[in-house]
This record gives C-alpha cells, structure tokens and sequence, in this order.
C-alpha cells in the first residue's frame, strides 16, 4: 500500500481526465497523503472475512421482460449538447476524417 | 392544512416572501420554483376543497439538488449539469408530492454530495442562519439552512458518510437516515450506489417521521430497494425512554473533543437516564478504520458512478479532436478539485493491481464494521454518539482535505452498517473564534430495519429539552 505508486498522470488517463501539471503535482500530493491514512487498514486481520458490497443483501433483481413507457426522445435529446436529428452527436470514432 | 385554516397558497407565499427575504444572506437555494410553487398550491388547494386528504399538505418542501424533479434544472451542485433539466421526478420526491407536499427551491450542496460544509459547491455559497460567517455543513447545506432560516418546512437531503446528520447538527435540526434500502434511490442522482440513502432534515423528530412515513418502501425502479413491510412511524412517538438501553461507544470518548462540548454530551446522557433510559458502556473496535474503509470504498463506488459525465449524452462538452480528448476536456472543466480527487483515488483503488488491496480490502473491512454494530446491540437498543466533531466551522478553516474527511468520523460507520441513523439538537457552544452559540447534535443510531424505535426514542429526547427552539437571530436582525 505504497504511495510511490500512486502514478497520478496515469490514473488521471484512467479516469478521462485531464489534468494541469499544477493539479498532477497537488493532487499527487493530497492522494498519497490520503493514501497514508488508508494505510491502516494493513494493520486489520483480514483473512477469513468476506466482503460486503451491500449491507442488505439483494441479489440480482430483475424484471418481467415486458415492454413500458420509457422517456420521451424529445426530452431527453435536448439536454445533449450536440445533436443531429434523433441523434446525439460526437466526435469521429471510427476511422480517418 | 386540510382543516383548511389557511390554504396552501397562503402558506406557499408566505415562505416564498421569506425566501426572498433572507436568501441573499442564506444562499440555501440554487434555484427558487415560484411559479411551480404556486401552481401546485392553487392545484392541491382544489383538490382539498373537493374532499380529499393529504398528510403533508401544502408543507413547503426544500429537494436537495441531487434529487431529479421533472422540468427543474438539477446541478448537483456542478457545472458539469449547471444548465441540465430533468426528465423525470425522483420516486422519493413523487411520494412527497403524492403526500400534498409542494417543492419550493432545488438546495446548494458540495458538488456531487462530496463534502462536509457545502463549500465544494461550485453554484454558490450557503451560509449557516445561526452564524452568516460559518459553514452549514455538507453535502446538505443547503437543505439544511433552507429549513434553519424558515424557507421551508421540510428538506430532502442525502447521507453517503453524514451529508444529513452533520449539517442537521450543524443547523440545530432533525436529520434521519434511514436503513440502506428503505428510500428508493431512483432518481438520487449516484454518488456511491452501497452508501447513499435520501433522508428529512427538519425542525422536529415528527416532522422527519411523517416524512419518512410518506417515502420509505419498495420501490421496483430501485434494484437495492428493500421488499420489506414499513413499519409506519408517526404514530408511535414515545414520551419516555423506560426499558431502552442506550449504549456509549468506548471509542468514542467526547472528552477528547474538549470540555465544553464534553459538557453538552454529558448532560445529554443525563437528560436520556431522567427519561429512564438505562446507560450502557459499549464498544466499536474497528470504529477507527472507518475513515479509511469509507474513503476507499466511496470514491471508488463515485469514479464508477461518474464515468457517465462523459461530455456526450448531457451536462457539459467542450470539444476534443476525438472522443478521448472531448471526455478529458469535458471533465475536467466540469468537475471540481473535490470530485476530481475522488474519481482520482476511486479509480486508482479499482485499478488492475492494486483492486484487491484497496477496495476488496475496504469491503472485508466494512464487514468488521458492521460486525461490530451487531455485537454492540446485543446489549443496547441505540446507541447514542455525537453527530460531528465540533459545532459549525469557518468558512475556508478547513484547507487540507483530510480535515474536512475527519468531519464524518462519527457518521461514517453506521453508514457502512447501512444502519438508520439520525442527529437531534442536544445544545449549545460558543466555538472560541466566534461570538455566538452554535448547536450541537446527538446522533442516535438504531438495528436495521429499527426506524420505528429510533424515532420514537429521539422524539422522548426532544420533547424533553428546548434546545431545538432556538431559532436563528442573524438574520431576522439584519433583514429588518
């Protein structure tokens, strides 16, 4: 649980966020000193305990595959910030331009 | 309201002209929804005339800004959303407006529910109404100086690691967190799926049981809701604590938080015995590692949850020579530093190589947490901490962001529990930078599932102190 590893540019690429070089040095900072803290957490016997990922236990909760109302296309497409049509639109993906 | 004293357009107006008359010193508000607000009065004031009942009529209700509400522009507190609209009404929110109550403003809070004082918000400033110059606590600030300063009766919040207990303790009011499940989520827009929970912050323990009794139950558009029968809780307020055994956490001895508030505390417990309430000792031992366990957990669970500000679909875009360069730039204009740091930190604790010492580590931990609550109820009914570690703060006192983390030390375990929890005005102190009194509040926590005794024990608690009747003089001075 070592703070040296903490590779902030990497995780920042990870993460689809870019970063200035002021941020990458002061959040570098700030992460490994939380990272620190974590730390203590080294010191809890943890072999045999399971994990919880929630408190209350559901497990896959699914529903009868049946059609229903679902938001309308109009609303919904216009909080996007670029559209075309019954499109969102975003920049090239596949291929040169 | 329904005995038609006054109808809910007078009501309506009447806490619209408040608004209007202490935001610019409050700031609870982002957005005001006055004509909504009146419309809605005229419409449920109809519906009365025409016979029907409703147990929250024509309350004015403040909805946290995380809480999608059709047609109102829902920021979270963020310029990533600063101008979207939702599409739909959260089903919490739905229950509340089925229950004749009537929203009135979207309420400031630290972006995307990340913080503790309501500072992260990058939309505006709300200030606490018992002191203009201090902090309303976070992420519910907002919710909470809305109904401090009397521009609403109820507020909808959220808790993930204390957002409602701690500014409700902060603000002199009643904040209630349910068991995890109780409340749908759907339409709490996501910060950490296994720890958020929609909650009341009010002036009494009533008021937050009528609340809850209006929202708690399954909801099938919520996969983490709870298909469990609710037990109905404003009916069954208690005005003694005979036979309820009160267990104080060994872990945490409030002399540690210096003798004035030391003092509060234990006149608190003296005040729970004279109500016949039998003082337990017990312990959390893993009650330190809580900090750790949640800020791995949290912010891993919120660079999941927030991958979805992408730049394409809503919220801000500024564009990029590709999609990776338009997600990058998007989000980095969008989100704060606060945010920024815990998708940061949650990312690298998910990463391939380090998953399973960070998070899967921080689960197995949460167990031990939650371990610890059972063992300590074998002896106790509730267990009786304080809400936070101090009365509200200065504004900018809290630089380095580990301090402000410290803030949900009390919080945070019953919040990885899932446990209901809630923080009632126990008193006063004077912090030694400022002049004037400021609350203080005893956070009561219960078994799952165990909202019903909560209530009604905090409800004891209440009606025999005056603390939460002491109402804000700042602003009332400075808006004559």
């Amino acid at each position: 649980m070592s703070s040296e590893n903490l590779d902030i540019a990497y995780v920042a690429k990870l993460a689809r966020i870019a970063l200035t070089d002021d941020e990458v040095a002061r959040f570098g900072a700030q992460l490994g000193d939380l990272l620190g803290h974590v730390a203590t957490l080294a010191d809890l016997d943890l072999e045999s305990i399971p994990a919880t990922a929630q408190v209350v236990e559901s497990r896959n909760v699914v529903r009868e595959d049946l059609e229903r109302a679902s938001l309308d296309r109009e609303t919904v497409l216009s909080g996007a910030p670029q559209r075309q049509g019954a499109f969102v639109r975003v920049p090239r993906i596949i291929g040169q331009a | 309201m329904n005995g038609r004293e006054r109808s809910a357009r007078e009501l309506i107006d009447a806490t619209l002209a408040r608004i209007e008359n202490v935001e610019p010193q409050v700031g609870a508000y982002l957005s005001v929804l006055e004509r909504e607000a009146r419309e809605r009065a005229d419409a449920l004031d109809k519906r009365i005339a025409a016979g029907e009942r409703f147990p929250l009529a024509g309350v004015p209700l403040a909805v946290k800004d995380n809480l999608v509400l059709e047609g109102t522009v829902t920021t979270c507190g963020s310029r990533m959303l600063e101008r979207w609209v939702a599409p739909y009404t959260a089903s919490a929110v739905q229950s509340m407006l089925s229950a004749g109550a009537i929203p009135v403003g979207k309420a400031n809070m630290d972006e995307f529910a990340m913080g503790s004082s309501c500072e992260n918000s990058a939309l505006g400033v709300t200030r606490n109404p018992y002191d203009l110059e201090r902090v309303p606590g976070g992420s519910s600030g907002g919710s909470a100086a809305s109904v401090a300063a009397h521009e609403a009766t109820i507020a909808l919040g959220s808790d993930t690691g204390g957002s409602i207990r701690e500014p409700a303790a902060f603000c002199n009011l009643v904040g209630f967190k349910p068991t995890y499940g109780r409340i749908s989520r759907y339409g709490l827009i996501a910060f950490a799926s296994s720890l958020d929970q929609i909650g009341p912050l009010t002036r009494t323990v009533e008021d937050a049981a009528l609340a809850y009794d209006a929202m708690a139950g399954f909801d099938p558009m919520d996969s983490t809701s709870v298909d469990r029968a609710v037990e109905p809780t404003a009916g069954a307020l208690r005005e003694d604590l005979r036979g309820v055994r009160i267990g104080v956490v060994k872990q945490f001895d409030t002399h540690k938080l210096g003798a004035d508030i030391d003092d509060v505390y234990d006149r608190a417990l003296h005040d729970l015995e004279a109500l016949g309430a039998e003082i337990v000792e017990v312990e959390l031992p893993t009650a330190d590692y809580g900090l750790a366990t949640y800020y791995l957990i949290a912010p891993a669970e919120c660079s999941s949850n927030l991958a979805r500000f992408d730049g394409v679909r809503y919220g801000l875009r500024v564009d990029g020579a590709d999609v990776a360069e338009m997600n990058e730039r998007s989000r980095a204009a969008g989100f704060g530093p606060e945010v920024k740091r815990r998708i940061l930190i949650g990312t690298y604790a998910l990463s391939s190589g380090y998953y399973d010492a960070y998070y899967v580590r921080a689960q197995k931990a949460r167990t031990l947490v939650a371990r610890d609550f059972a063992k300590a109820f074998e002896s106790c009914d509730l267990i009786a901490a304080p809400a936070a570690s101090s009365p509200a703060f200065r504004f900018k006192s809290k630089s380095d962001p580990y301090s402000m983390y410290l803030m949900d030390y009390y919080t945070i375990p019953m919040s990885l529990a899932g446990l209901p929890a809630l923080s009632v005005p126990c008193g006063w102190v004077t912090p030694e930078d400022g002049k004037r009194p400021m609350p203080l509040g005893l956070q009561l926590t219960a078994p799952l599932f165990a909202e019903r005794p909560l209530l009604a024990a905090a409800h004891a608690y209440e009606r025999a102190t005056t603390h939460a009747a002491k109402h804000p003089t700042q602003i009332a001075e400075v808006a004559r």
